[in-house]
């Protein structure tokens, strides 16, 4: 599957949409869903809890394992994604629709860090 | 996300099944089970195990070993080794269930044994553990002076075909099984031709587990699949035979658990004075453990190796995972014998406490769920 161009990418395999009005909608990679398998169960973060960049903010669990998503920067969660709670099937069906949860980025939060398409691609061995 | 698996053994020393490029072919996930490459699985193995509680599946376990036993004490070794009763089997064919155990009363291994005639049984043990189990009867052989040979098989695979549809799909590919095979009830098996055809399995359905000679089970496997049988991985087996509440080895017992706190007791034949390893152990130490199922009561999935608090102290979960029958998780765990099934007990699940409920096993059994 092609990596979408309009998108950053965390090597922790989260997806990252910077949205006009600054806010931040993340998800995870295409990646990252073929490597768990089939997930049966997302635990989302609660609207208003403030996350540091890199913390545990999404519990995602496949027939196989346990993982993690993380918040690729320092923010509030201002919205979550209740309809792929529920189907979490529909997640793997399609990854880069099927987001987790929004952010309000901090004030001091930035982006550099993330990768661009080709530099994920890179990162997992897929250029 | 934290942890992506990576396989734990370099792929380049795992043995091969004779039906390894078939499953390349079809774009299997692979993966490490015993020191084998085996499908994990094909695509989804959700997809896969509805297919066996509904329709008709088909598994390679060619990992698993075959082993025969021949001579003139046959009988008299498997009544010494294994702690199932042989005698039972009175019928060419007959199968049984039995785990065979230290003097501790661990087990060494889980195994189903067939009879054909008092001189000739076949032995099916697990991958994992086929050249300890080999080592283990050998040594027994030696040390008892039995006149018995024990031949493990390199020439042959074997096939599961599981689910409701699976032996109509097994007689419309080989058309001469069906008059051998049509009336065989459960634990019974036949021989028709080159193929040994077993009316046994580890998913809670209907079906066969076939065993053929390695250089014919590609073609059969693609017949299988034309006649509409869906080919599955292990992920899919572990979650059937998990609602099916059927142990894994290694997993769920091991050589020190015993058989009365796996959930198996039935399968210790202890109606008569038979002499077998590990009886001594059993009948002295009463089991202060039990294996139960647990089903939360709450969101969460339960997991081998988180512990469980109850009102009789701790204990811990064996096997868990998703059930796709159930739509919820369910697991196994072993806990103290004074807990009752229906009590509440509490599993920790990535740091917080969940309540679940103990059940009997299985959770599901001929596509029907029991809890």
């Amino acid at each position: 599957m092609t990596i979408p161009t309009n998108l950053k990418y965390a090597v922790s395999h989260e997806w990252v949409k910077a949205e006009a009005d600054g806010t931040l909608t993340i998800g995870i990679t295409h990646h990252a869903q073929d490597a768990l398998g089939d997930l049966v169960y997302i635990e989302l973060p609660a609207i208003g809890k403030h996350l540091k960049a890199a913390q545990e903010a999404v519990v995602l669990e496949s027939v196989k394992a346990a993982s993690d998503a993380y918040s690729p920067v320092a923010g509030e969660v201002i919205a979550v994604n209740q309809a792929v709670a529920d189907a979490p099937e529909s997640l793997n069906a399609a990854p880069y629709d099927a987001w987790l949860f929004k952010l309000k980025p901090a004030a001091d939060a930035s982006l550099d860090g993330l990768l661009d398409a080709a530099g994920y691609a890179a990162s997992i061995g897929a250029a | 996300m934290s942890t992506l698996p990576t396989p734990s053994t370099p792929l380049h020393t795992l043995l091969h099944t004779p039906l390894y490029e078939t499953h390349q072919r079809l774009g299997a996930k692979l993966t490490d089970f015993g020191g084998w490459e085996m499908p994990l699985h094909y695509g989804s193995q959700v997809d896969e195990h509805h297919a066996v509680r509904k329709h008709a599946g088909m598994f390679d376990v060619s990992h698993m070993c075959t082993v025969e036993v021949v001579g003139p004490q046959a009988k008299a070794f498997l009544l010494f080794a294994l702690a199932n009763n042989v005698a039972k089997l009175k019928t060419p064919g007959r199968a049984l269930y039995s785990c065979m155990l230290n003097e501790r009363g661990g087990v060494v291994d889980d195994l189903i044994v067939y009879y054909f005639d008092e001189v000739t049984f076949r032995l099916v043990v697990n991958a994992g553990t086929a050249q300890k189990d080999i080592d283990w009867l050998n040594a027994i052989v030696l040390r008892e002076k039995f006149d018995v040979v024990l031949t493990p098989r390199t020439d042959v695979a074997m096939i599961a075909v599981q689910g409701p549809e699976a032996r109509e799909a097994v007689w419309k590919v080989l058309l001469d099984s069906h008059a051998a095979t049509a009336e065989l009830k459960p634990f019974n098996s036949a021989t028709v031709g080159d193929f040994f055809i077993a009316r046994t399995g580890y998913t809670g359905e209907d079906g066969f587990e076939i065993i053929l000679p390695a250089s014919r089970a590609a073609a059969f496997w693609a017949e299988l699949q034309s006649a509409g049988v869906v080919p599955c991985g292990l992920g899919a087996r572990d979650t059937l035979r998990l609602e099916a509440g059927m142990n894994l080895y290694g997993q769920d017992m091991n050589d020190e658990t015993t058989p009365l706190e796996s959930n198996l007791a039935w399968t210790v034949d202890c109606s008569t004075d038979r002499k077998f390893i590990g009886r001594a152990a059993l009948e002295a130490t009463p089991p202060t453990r039990q294996l139960v199922g647990l089903v939360p009561l709450g969101a969460g999935i339960l997991r081998g190796h988180q512990v469980v608090q109850t009102a009789h102290g701790d204990g811990e979960i064996t096997s868990g995972s998703f059930s796709p029958t159930l739509n919820k998780s369910i697991a196994f765990a072993r806990i103290p014998a004074l807990v009752a099934i229906g009590d509440t007990v509490q599993a920790e699940v990535r740091g917080k406490w969940l309540d679940c409920r103990v059940t009997k096993f299985p959770f599901v059994r001929n596509g029907q769920a029991l809890i």
